[in-house]
């Protein structure tokens, strides 16, 4: 029931959103989510749009990932 | 793709970091360790990237009670098909469950003979039939953890809106941090650390496990469902019980915060409270299900339809009970491939597409290992 696939909102109608998923367009419902902008990434489940992702914090992994296999191993690029 | 849908998915799953990251987790795996994922989409997410296989022999994952279809009781799923039954009702379902085996009978089996069930993407078609039906009830049939409860409040809350008075819920939900406790309560489970389900999460956020984790100072994780994500995750948990300080992190936080999604958490205390509820292959957990507040029982299916069910043995030779606590692992019933497949199944674990049964039916064989 779950998408995991991040979906991207391309139009807003009052409460309930058009979004691509994966180039598929699809509708949803905003009822769930705080200030959703079109462009924003949201996690969609079972019709509602349930969360927006967070570029920054998704950066930040990475990086940590990145430096932690930097450290482990110089032939990896990071 | 963009720039942004990169970052979110394809960036996750970078071959090069995930090297690391296995060898990372590799080093520090130098005793046998069981890690549990709750989470359905994290079971079919390990399988189909194929991550068991990579995983050195000394860690074992295994699959907990994070399948909503799964850990539903046969009693409520009789009381799903004696809802069925009535001429007055259309029952409006997700997919999965209709091919789940009652104690005599599945939905699909009464549908076939002549009983009203639709099959709905989203609560709100539910809703959406009700208007268009006004001659019948349409009953929703309401199975899912936190991640899919505030979506069914929001149907009840706009159905209100609405006037629609031909429209309730017939609410299984269950909630996962209940189970959780009890999984550390059973003495058949020997977990040293939990992989927690990201999209729970997303919703009642990482402060929801505190009292948990304080309670059982065991290694607790929340992660996402791309390959990079999981294999964090299990390298977060192996380097915790490696060394010995037990912490609760997050390793998902592009979508899971503190507090979770606050907006859908009230949605769903307006609708629902919780209640004592019955877990397949955990028996009875108190305070881990979600009834339908009084204020709003006209909505609640239990109170217009006084539905009563016996109580009933699982189906015979199912280990599902067993699997949902990582007992025992689906190869390990007798059924297994045998009198039980995905075409016909016994147990429920063999239905849902977030089934374990089924997880192991369609990919153990590729992968090789189990
Ligand atoms: S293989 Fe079938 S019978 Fe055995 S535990 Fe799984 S669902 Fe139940």
């Amino acid at each position: 029931m779950c998408l995991a696939i991040p979906s991207r909102i391309v139009q807003i109608e009052g409460s309930d959103a058009t979004i691509d998923v994966a180039g598929v367009q699809r509708r949803t419902s905003l009822m769930l989510l705080e200030d959703a902008q079109v462009g924003d990434y949201v996690i969609v489940h079972a019709g509602f749009a349930i969360q927006k992702l967070d570029a920054q914090a998704a950066l930040e992994t990475l990086a940590l990932l990145r430096e932690a296999a930097a450290a482990a191993d110089k032939d990896v690029p990071s | 793709m963009n720039e942004s849908s990169r970052l979110f998915a394809e960036a996750f799953r970078d071959p090069a970091l995930a090297q690391c990251l296995l060898r990372s987790i590799e080093r520090r795996a130098t005793r046998p360790m069981r890690l549990m994922e709750v989470c359905g989409t994290h079971t079919m997410a390990i399988f189909r990237h194929g991550i068991r296989a990579l995983l050195p022999s000394n860690l074992t994952l295994l699959s907990g009670p994070g399948c909503p279809v799964c850990v539903t009781d046969t009693q409520e799923i009789d009381a799903f098909i004696a809802l069925s039954q009535r001429e007055d009702v259309i029952v409006a379902t997700f997919g999965d469950l209709i091919r789940v085996p009652g104690s005599y009978t599945s939905l699909q089996k009464e549908s076939a003979e002549g009983a009203d069930v639709r099959v709905v993407y989203s609560a709100m078609d539910a809703v959406q039939l009700a208007r268009e039906r006004p001659d019948k009830t349409v009953v929703f049939l309401g199975v899912g953890f936190e991640t899919t409860a505030p979506t069914i409040a929001a149907a009840v809350l706009a159905a209100r809106e609405m006037g629609l008075a031909n429209f309730c819920v017939y609410s299984a939900h269950k909630t996962v941090p209940a189970a959780l406790s009890a999984l550390m309560a059973n003495p058949a489970v020997k977990i040293d650390g939990f992989l927690l389900p990201g999209h729970v999460s997303v919703i009642i956020g990482l402060n929801a496990y505190r009292d948990f984790f304080q309670a059982h100072g065991i290694p607790c994780v929340v992660g996402g469902f791309e390959p990079l994500d999981i294999l964090q995750a299990v390298d977060l948990l192996v380097a915790q019980i490696d060394a010995g300080t037990p912490a609760l992190a997050n390793g998902y936080p592009r979508a899971v915060t503190a507090d979770g999604n606050q907006r859908a958490r009230a949605v769903l205390a307006q609708v629902f409270t919780a209640c004592d509820a019955r877990w397949r292959g955990l028996g009875p957990i108190p305070g881990s299900g979600l009834a339908i507040r009084p204020e709003l029982a006209r909505y609640d299916a239990a109170q217009r339809f006084q539905i009563a069910v016996v109580e009933m043995p699982p189906p015979k030779g199912c280990a599902c009970g067993e699997i949902l606590i990582g007992a025992r692992t689906p190869p390990q019933c007798p059924l297994f491939r045998k009198r039980c497949t995905p075409m016909d199944p016994v147990g429920p674990c063999m239905v849902s597409s977030e089934g374990t049964c089924a997880a192991y039916y369609r990919y153990h064989d590729a992968n090789g290992t189990g």
